[in-house]
């Protein structure tokens, strides 16, 4: 039988010759992560199921990333409960308040990759489907089943097909291509489903420009995202220290219960508009809206490739007066390059406020939460009424360069304006 | 007598139980807060046994367990949606709240409603209403979870088991 590349996944890792979608299968796990707010429920289930030692403490990851360094005594609760969890476990890849965003600090020490399974208690652990593997968020107590027993049920989604041609043209990103598949498809519109990336677009991409892509697929409903191996996957492996990898293809005749195809050549900016992910227009329809707070960092565009087109546009020009621009490099790899190529400089230069690794102000629960009647523009991937702090506020999701361009004039601006 | 709380599309689990209160490690608190970012009257007018009647896309957004368990917190003894987002919907029958999934529901259902669920029937009531509806009965596997009141107690019996 034809299979996605998603069906062939799921199979091996159950055990199987084959699956279907619909079929309800128990994977096994090759890596399972959990935060510093995912894990202390997690780390409670696990205590209350009496499991005594997880079942591999070399494939568990553990990190703090949503509020580190702890913002309250409850936070710097939780950490010490993971530390102390850590310990006694001997997980292996610990990493206390040390690495960043997880979903930024997994693919870059080289735990994404092709054919595995890998499970974050995280919805957006969809992000590194951008290296050919199964991956999908879970909730607490399913990680602390996967602690105790290394395997979870899944049922095998059915797949749908994006394909896109043509090559996008900067500033604009992967992030404006990903807001306007989101907006075209609705935020259910992939709900249960494997969403398989394929065509010119995103084998032109960097592996942080597809990260992107995979990233979001959650916001239209996706159980996963998933993209090919090519050469441009193995050396970003290979830098890694990951030595051979065995990429997973979808058989030519393999069912798709949806394709649709874009063309990148032709795309304007993208902004996501309060309160949903799906509520996408083109800048210019946008254009002349006043924000107070800008948000350059997170999981989706977090990385150097991400800070890079930032700190072009930034360069020489100095951010409005009414407006605080907060930039957070995702993990201490992209902090240490940005420091080391004149980045930070250059954020600092221009008035920002350059925080240390993690979500930063994605969630309203750290730094740089948002007051009523105020308005944040933000290169993250939420913007839920009330995500970033106040119910009475407003998020407009955009790409790294429209942010920084809305910095700087104090409304949002198309940043092709500034390029180049 | 169980009411109905009526929500439209897409409630998100920012909208159930915001970020702001996620590190407080206590169900009570976030009981406290459900629904505040949409609805602030709702965990002060909320009664135990009442039911949650919503649109597509329930719980969509973020994997935080926080959210099923802040809803049965505040008294919520089950969620009938017209169709759920999957991680909330693992999370609900993990924490043991029962989700049923009954297209059309929503306009079936004014707030305030007296609602009642025959969950091995697979029946939802409207009593003020007087009508019906038929919803698909769950999975074997999930009812036996349901039945255990969470993934927790029906792991903790199955590794009992295996020692
Ligand atoms: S950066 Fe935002 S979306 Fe990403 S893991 Fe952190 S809180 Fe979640």
């Amino acid at each position: 039988m034809p299979m996605t590349i998603t069906e062939k996944i799921l199979a091996k890792a159950s055990g199987r010759k084959e699956v279907a979608p619909g079929d309800i299968v128990e994977a096994r796990v090759d890596v399972a992560m959990a935060h510093d707010l995912t894990a202390p429920l997690a780390i409670d289930s696990f205590r209350k199921m009496g499991a005594k030692r997880v079942w591999d403490p070399e494939r568990v990851v553990l990190l703090f990333d949503h509020q580190t360094p702890a913002s309250s005594i409850d936070a710097a609760m939780n950490h010490r409960m993971i530390r102390e969890f850590a310990r006694e476990q001997n997980i292996k890849h610990f990493y206390d308040m040390f690495a960043g965003v997880c979903h930024a600090v997994l693919p870059e020490r080289g735990f994404a990759q092709p054919g595995r399974v890998v499970i974050g208690a995280d919805s957006h652990s969809v992000t590194y489907g951008a290296f050919n593997c199964f991956a999908t968020g879970v909730g607490s107590t399913d990680m602390a089943a996967i602690f105790a027993t290394g395997k979870l049920w899944f049922r095998v989604p059915e797949s749908i097909l994006v394909t896109a041609n043509g090559s996008l043209k900067p500033p604009v990103v992967s992030k404006d291509l990903i807001l306007h598949i989101i907006g075209d498809f609705g935020m259910d519109g992939a709900t249960y489903k494997a969403v398989e990336f394929k065509g010119e677009t995103f084998s032109n991409m960097s592996m942080d420009a597809r990260m992107t892509v995979c990233n979001m697929v959650v916001e239209m409903g996706g159980k996963n995202g998933v993209m090919e191996a090519d050469t441009i996957t193995q050396q970003y492996l290979e830098e890694r220290g990951v030595k051979s990898v065995n990429p997973v293809t979808s058989d030519p005749d393999a069912q798709y219960v949806e394709t649709r195809e874009y063309d990148a050549s032709a795309l304007d900016p993208q902004v996501a508009c309060p309160h949903s992910v799906d509520n996408v227009k083109s800048v210019r329809e946008v254009e002349g809206i006043e924000v107070d707070q800008a948000f350059i960092g997170t999981c989706t565009n977090g990385r150097l490739e991400d800070l890079e087109i930032a700190a072009k546009i930034l360069k020489g020009r100095r951010v409005s007066a009414r407006v605080r621009l907060i930039v957070v490099p995702a993990t201490y790899e992209v902090y240490r390059q940005a420091l080391e190529r004149g980045l930070l400089k250059i954020f600092v230069d221009a008035g920002a406020l350059v925080e240390s690794p993690g979500c930063g102000a994605c969630m309203g629960c750290h730094i740089g939460v948002v007051g009523p009647g105020e308005v944040s523009i933000s290169a993250s991937n939420r913007n839920f009424k009330g995500r970033q702090g106040s119910p009475e506020s407003e998020v407009y999701l955009a790409s790294p360069a429209t942010v920084a361009a809305s910095a700087v004039e104090g409304k949002i601006t198309d940043p092709r304006e500034m390029y180049g | 007598m169980a009411k109905a709380w009526v929500y439209g599309d897409h409630v998100s689990t920012d909208d159930i139980i915001a970020g702001r209160y996620l590190a407080k490690h206590d169900p009570q608190e976030w009981g406290r807060h459900a629904m505040e970012n949409i609805d602030p009257e709702f965990s002060k007018r909320v009664s135990p046994g009442d039911v949650i009647v919503a649109g597509r896309d329930f719980g969509c957004g973020s994997s935080r367990e926080q959210a099923p368990i802040a809803l049965k917190a505040a008294g919520i003894s089950a969620v009938v949606a017209e169709s759920f987002a999957r991680i909330f919907y693992r999370n609900a029958i993990n924490q043991g709240l029962p989700v049923l999934t009954c297209p059309g529901i929503r306009k079936e259902f004014r707030n305030g409603d007296e609602i009642e669920i025959d969950l091995k029937g697979g029946v939802v009531r409207n009593l003020s209403a007087g009508k019906e509806f038929k919803v698909s009965p769950l999975p074997p596997f999930i009812m036996e979870i349901l039945e255990a009141g969470g993934l927790v107690s029906h792991l903790k019996k199955k590794l009992e088991g295996k020692r």
